[in-house]
């Protein structure tokens, strides 16, 4: 038995070997799904050190409101006059650390990255079904990310409204610093990055529904497909819904419209801004953001399921109600977006509706944590760096779920909202678990990316320090949170009943120090092992799914022969009768035949015969149809 | 158009898969609107005061009727484009494309009608400001399809490949019916609320 299609009528496709390329649309312009991948991947590791170098600089204010940092000056300038942070900047820096890690990274770096390398590879396409569509996609997000990153050098500074730009600070140019030209470059760096993802969501559902290899029916899909697909439907859905929001916005703060503005008076001057209602935004802005939630985390789940399986070399327990749970977590994640207002004068009986589907949601959660134990349990584990991560990635799902029922109580949410127990629940149900899902990708498809290996020992040290540090990070905000302590203040000694929280502060930055550091281990064994890395072999970790089966050095076309055609589901791991403990999905039953079982047939009676045939000439009691 | 080296059976997957990213595309345009048509009922409703409070201009009605018979003279276009009657195709487009034209400079007339009953985008009651997103928004994609009116036009003139020519064809044919249909249910809806 082969795991290699490679000589599989390689004549005949050749084609595919002798595409000219320059430099220019090999590397730069490229509209190879592989290529894009990295592409997306490296920029994404990019705006992930921008983002935490920002927020490393805002908790060094948190931790030592008081005291100044003569060499802050150096590096910003007048932002930090004197050495100390000015409180618009630690606004700015809050803002845009959640818009580029939310949006830049925890969706382009990890749905573009894993959707544009996994796809065509899992499914046995050739590419994605609008290569240059595909290449658009990467470059509108490129350029919203130097958009982003331009607007650190304008004079009024960053926007400063927060991740979610709520009017009227978002749409009154004139009320803070942030509000002016930093916000208008948000503005039009978000636009060009919805139109990104947009385009990358359309083409993925696209291929998953047309461009499936021979054999490859929607239940044999990895649930990586299964949820990049999801997550492509959902972002389809919700992604336009904000540029509705931000064409109105646009108008208010451009041309004096009133769709959310009313009754305000700035410096002094009365606005003529008349009837509307910032409310309205907030309404639009959370029917996307709240599935934007889902778009982050479910990729993760998808590469996680995918890890944790193949390194605990058993089938992922319960596929179907993975999938299903996938799907149930698609369609809640659009009824939900009101528990993100609650204290917004909402109608109490419209808070109930919201805090029920909101809760319902921990259902289908609930279902993969357990899954996912139940896969790890008794098998027979190989704690590789990517499956450390995939295990931590369910490790922060649980317990950051599990203060979402907390909050998702509507009575409960008048006393956390807006405080640090919500900036606890995010980051680690969806900030942390998604970054521990999209790194073990890093770890598990460096090989398919690159054609080489990452250094083990530096991946332990990175998953350890990282790790530990995340939970020290974040697990005492939540006793802030219970406290009372507001998220986005600037100065904890200002107020005296926040004065005492000083010193965990001052834990909590130094853990994010070390944690950061740790990132400098995970910087070096990634980029140094491009060129310096282990040569790696075609199937590294014995996996199953249809990506291993192409050469390490990357084609055109991916496959140089025949696109392989598949048999079997992709979680054949340790099946009983078989002599290794994996059978790729384009192995034939005909190949199989001591480990094959009744229900591998589906119901075909020929095969269940042909089977039978061969168990009683080898002895072995005959399978039941 | 197609790369080379893809059996027949990959080609013609491939446009099938790019014909779906058309309708999903269409699907991610609908929901813009969708949530404009929920901001705009959510905020009539929120008093008395707000509202369309106007008759819709009169010239909505030739627009609507515009727009009706550009479909048809692309969809005959298509027709023309499969019996490889390339002048016919091209005489056709023109003729969408002029109508499209109409279409974009009646809208504009709309608003002047509007401005005209002191009904102004920049408004205390934003729904009618509403009524300036509802059309300007959907005259966007009226350009988008301007361009794809061209492009089929330069299709059918350079003498593209047959099948190339009626895929592009049959992609723009797709895209105008559905901002055809698209500014039906933004009449509509704005008729229901007038």
């Amino acid at each position: 038995m082969s795991s290699t299609v490679i000589s599989h009528g390689a004549a005949h496709h050749d084609a595919h070997n002798h595409h000219h390329e320059t430099f220019l649309t090999k590397y730069i312009f490229s509209q190879d799904h592989k290529m894009i991948a990295k592409q997306f991947l490296i920029t994404g590791i990019v705006m992930a050190v921008f983002a935490m170098v920002l927020s490393i600089l805002f908790r060094i204010q948190l931790a030592w409101p008081d005291k100044d940092f003569p060499i802050l000056e150096v590096f910003l300038g007048k932002w930090a006059e004197g050495g100390r942070m000015k409180p618009e900047f630690f606004l700015s820096l809050v803002t845009i650390h959640g818009t580029m890690m939310v949006f830049f990274v925890l969706t382009a770096g990890l749905s573009g990255t894993f959707s544009n390398l996994l796809i065509p590879y899992q499914l046995g396409a050739r590419d994605m079904a609008s290569p240059f569509m595909n290449m658009l996609s990467y470059w509108l997000f490129f350029t919203a990310c130097v958009i982003m990153v331009a607007s650190f050098f304008v004079e009024s500074g960053p926007a400063s409204a927060g991740w979610t730009i709520y009017p009227p600070l978002s749409a009154v140019p004139t009320s803070i610093a942030g509000s002016g030209l930093g916000m208008t470059l948000w503005l039009i760096s978000m636009t060009l990055f919805i139109a990104s993802q947009v385009m990358g969501g359309v083409n993925y559902i696209s291929t998953v529904l047309n461009m499936r290899t021979k054999g490859m029916d929607l239940w044999k899909m990895p649930l990586t497909i299964w949820a990049f697909f999801l997550t492509a439907i959902v972002g389809l859905l919700s992604f336009p819904v904000l540029v509705s929001a931000v064409v109105l916005l646009f108008f208010d703060r451009s041309v004096g419209t009133s769709f959310y503005l009313s009754d305000l008076v700035v410096q002094g001057q009365i606005l003529p801004n008349e009837g509307g209602s910032p409310i309205l935004f907030q309404h639009l802005f959370w029917f996307l953001g709240h599935p934007e939630v889902y778009i982050v985390v479910m990729p993760a789940l998808g590469l996680t399921s995918e890890v944790i399986s193949t390194n605990s070399r058993k089938p992922i327990f319960g596929y179907h109600a993975m999938v299903y749970s996938l799907v149930g977590i698609t369609v809640l994640s659009f009824i939900v977006w009101g528990h993100h207002m609650f204290v917004t004068g909402m109608n109490p009986f419209l808070g109930g509706v919201f805090m029920i589907t909101t809760l319902i949601i921990a259902v289908p959660s609930a279902v993969k944590a357990f899954n996912y134990i139940a896969t790890l349990w008794r098998g027979n584990i190989r704690f590789t760096p990517a499956m450390m991560f995939a295990i931590g990635m369910v490790s922060f799902f649980v317990s950051g779920g599990l203060t979402g029922l907390y909050l998702g109580n509507a009575a409960l949410d008048i006393n956390l909202h807006d405080t640090y127990f919500v900036v606890a629940h995010f980051h680690l149900v969806m900030g942390s678990a998604s970054i521990f899902g999209m790194l073990c990708g890093v770890y598990h498809w460096y090989p398919k990316m690159f054609g080489r290996m990452m250094d083990t020992k530096l991946g332990y040290l990175h998953f350890w320090l990282t790790f530990i540090g995340a939970y020290l990070v974040f697990f005492p905000m939540h006793f802030m949170g219970i406290d009372g302590v507001p998220r986005r203040y600037y100065s904890f000694t200002a107020f005296p009943f926040m004065e005492k929280w000083v010193s965990v502060n001052l834990l909590i930055t130094w853990a994010a120090i070390v944690a950061g550091l740790a990132q400098v281990a995970f910087l070096w064994n990634f980029f140094s092992s491009i060129w310096k890395g282990k040569k790696a072999p075609q199937n590294p970790w014995g996996s199953n799914t249809l990506e291993w089966t192409t050469p390490v050095e990357h084609i055109h076309g991916n496959w140089p022969g025949e696109i392989p055609t598949v048999y079997r589901w992709p979680y054949d791991y340790s099946k009983p009768g078989h002599d290794s403990d994996f059978i790729p999905q384009n192995v034939p039953h005909s190949e199989t035949m001591s480990s094959n079982m009744a229900h591998d047939f589906e119901g075909n009676e020929d095969a269940i015969r042909i089977q039978n045939e061969w168990n009683k000439a080898n002895n072995r009691e005959t399978i039941e149809e | 158009m197609e790369k080379t080296g893809f059996s027949t059976e990959e080609v013609i997957q491939s446009r099938k898969a790019k014909k779906f990213n058309l309708w999903l595309g269409m699907i991610g345009m609908f929901m813009m609107f969708a949530a404009l048509s929920s901001g705009f009922i959510v905020y009539t409703a929120s008093g008395v005061d707000k509202g369309i409070k106007t008759i819709l201009p009169n010239i909505f009605i030739w627009s609507t009727i515009v727009i009706v018979v550009s479909s048809i003279t692309l969809h005959l276009a298509y027709q023309a484009a499969k019996a490889e009657k390339l002048g016919k195709q091209r005489l056709l487009l023109i003729a969408t494309f002029a109508l499209g034209v109409a279409f974009f400079c009646m809208q504009y007339h709309a608003w002047t009608v509007l401005v005209s009953r002191e009904i102004y985008f920049i408004n205390s009651n934003a729904s009618q400001s509403f009524i300036y997103i509802f059309t300007g928004l959907h005259l966007a994609h009226i350009v988008a399809g301007l361009i794809v009116l061209v492009r089929c036009f330069i299709g059918a003139t350079n003498a593209v490949p047959f099948q190339d020519n009626q895929f592009r064809m049959n992609l723009a044919v797709i895209f105008w019916h559905f901002l055809d249909l698209l500014w039906i249910y933004i009449y509509v809806f704005l008729l229901l609320n007038q």
